[in-house]
């Protein structure tokens, strides 16, 4: 007879396995909180599935290849969103080339370098702070920093420093849990072959906790692309019809563009709006899967 | 006993954890080509000591260390490069650590950190040192596969080669038969046996037998104290001085 969880599997046979009143409450309680549970998970995926549905019928007529490459026209009530697309592009990738190396190489110092002391714990909890700043109080950071004392103006470089300085924490926190997932026995492996500190990263820890790290990455990605707040006094332009050409320059960004043309622009068409955040949302999700791809063919070579 | 016969020379060693004392005043010599076999119930310090031999309290915060160690008359404490101290001195620890790394690797790692490159003198090591390690045989077809997915036994094969792969002149090992099975347990201990011919072997073991089976002379520590060191053969025939390692060699406690 095979036991399912479900029915409680409390049908008597002999007396030995009769169900006891106790048994059967125990099953009554596990049925209700698996359903629970379920339900849970319901009342999360449904939103997903909504706002993602909605999109698709609303703005997936919109989406053509002249919507993807062409310019806005007629005072951005018309015409595509390319200029805002490679914008994007450019604020995700100048702000990953600032913030991931900082993140990485600070997280590798924390994780692996660092004494365990007051300080390194005030570094830790000033760190995950810095999570929690809300992205309004960045955008006037990077203004104040980048924009005026740093002399950079409104430009791709003071909007991705900005964007870089929010997603920090992500990439930190990230990265020194998966360094600290490898465990410490093969550190002491190393050491005692008289590897130093380096070698021990270099050969033992880093190889395998990439999978984690990329992770850090995949979600500040993400956040670099979607966000809003922390670009439009750094960098995004309300509206500007050329591809930026240097970090210098202004440009105009998806997240900024759908905030622009769903407040500023009167005579906007819906269609317009919704395929803008289909597209801004398809972007992401593009990029998370290939790093999950990644990610799970990184982790697929290596295994303990 | 000559004093050049003396590989290791340990002087009144005391060893704490943030003021919590693991080994006190323990001092004893190891002679060179001996397996010295360190016997005693947990938490007796075996570990500890060990530790310390290859200073690796420099990597444990809390930990500290007094008393003079002397490596082939150096003291440990004096010299700078300790990872040059280290690679002399291979250890093998309770529970087998393959890397994630190839086999090939996991054996190759440690002549590759002291400089060897060359593909034909790190094959011969390596070959030379799975052999040596019993466990040639096993993977001689698969040298790429991954040293972490091997079974426990295994590993701690390669954990073997791995510390011989270092040529060191002393092994330090830690239980090494814990998660091993009887069989390669009794090869591995031929192989221990024909080493002692080159090498100086330090051995921990929780299994009194197998002290007997392998130590020239053994040492009883217990709580943090080393009680007594003698010839394993006398110890073994009563000749204890303490009545605590008799006590502990014939099972009545521990």
């Amino acid at each position: 007879m095979t036991y399912s969880e479900g029915d409680g599997g409390v049908s008597g046979q002999s007396l030995m396995f009769a169900a006891t009143p106790l048994n059967m409450r125990n099953h009554r309680l596990q049925w209700l909180f698996r359903a629970l549970f379920g339900l849970m998970t319901l009342i999360l995926v449904v939103p997903v599935g909504i706002i993602f549905g909605v999109l698709l019928v609303r703005g997936g007529p919109a989406i053509s290849f002249e919507f993807l490459f062409s310019y806005p026209s007629d005072g951005m009530t018309a015409g595509g969103i390319w200029p805002a697309l490679v914008g994007t592009m450019w604020l995700v990738a100048v702000s990953l080339i600032a913030s991931v190396p900082v993140g990485v190489a600070a997280a590798i110092y924390l994780s692996e370098y660092a004494p365990d002391n007051w300080l390194t714990r005030g570094i830790n909890l000033a760190i995950i702070n810095l999570a929690g700043v809300p992205s309004i109080v960045h955008a006037l950071f990077g203004v104040g920093a980048f924009v005026i004392f740093a002399g950079f103006g409104t430009s791709i470089l003071a909007a991705s420093l900005t964007l870089a300085v929010m997603t920090l924490p992500l990439v930190i926190v990230a990265t020194r849990e998966s360094l600290q997932a490898v465990p410490m026995a093969f550190r002491e492996a190393c050491w005692n072959m008289g590897a130093t500190r380096w070698q021990t990263i270099r050969t033992v820890v880093l190889p395998n906790a990439i999978s984690g790290i990329l992770t850090g990455v995949i979600l500040s990605v993400s956040r670099t692309a979607g966000e809003t707040a922390p670009i439009m006094f750094t960098g995004a332009a309300f509206f500007f019809p050329f591809l930026p050409s240097s970090v210098f320059d202004q440009t105009m960004a998806m997240a900024m563009h759908l905030f622009v043309i769903s407040t500023a622009v009167p005579g906007a068409p819906d269609e317009l709006k919704y395929g803008t955040a289909l597209t801004l949302i398809t972007l992401v999700l593009l990029m998370n899967a290939a790093s999950i791809w990644f990610r799970s063919y990184l982790r697929g070579k290596k295994k303990w | 006993m000559v004093a050049t016969d003396v590989k290791l020379a340990v002087r009144d060693l005391d060893i704490q954890y943030g003021g919590q004392r693991a080994l006190s005043g323990v001092s004893l010599d190891v002679h060179e080509h001996e397996i010295f076999g360190i016997i005693g119930p947990a938490g007796s310090g075996k570990t500890s000591f060990l530790r310390t031999l290859n200073r690796m309290e420099m990597l444990h915060e809390n930990m500290t260390v007094n008393g003079s160690i002397v490596f082939d008359g150096h003291d440990i404490s004096e010299i700078q490069n300790v990872y040059a101290l280290r690679r002399h001195i291979g250890v093998v620890f309770p529970l087998p650590v393959g890397l994630p790394l190839s086999i090939y690797d996991n054996v190759a790692l440690a002549p590759r950190l002291s400089g060897i490159k060359e593909k034909s003198d790190l094959d011969e090591i390596v070959e030379q040192c799975l052999m040596r390690a019993a466990l040639w045989d096993e993977v001689k077809d698969r040298l790429d596969a991954l040293g972490s997915l091997l079974s426990g036994g295994q590993q701690q094969r390669l954990t073997i080669a791995r510390a011989l792969s270092q040529d060191p002149e002393l092994l330090l090992l830690d239980e090494f038969s814990i998660a091993v099975d009887p069989v390669t347990t009794m090869r591995i201990e031929d192989v221990l046996k024909e080493l002692k011919e080159e090498i100086t072997i330090i051995l921990v073991t929780n299994l009194v037998q197998q002290a007997r089976r392998l130590a020239d002379r053994t040492a009883f520590f217990l709580d943090g104290q080393l009680i007594e060191v003698g010839e394993t053969e006398a110890l073994f025939r009563g000749e204890a001085k303490d009545h605590r390692t008799l006590d502990y060699l014939e099972g009545r406690f521990g």
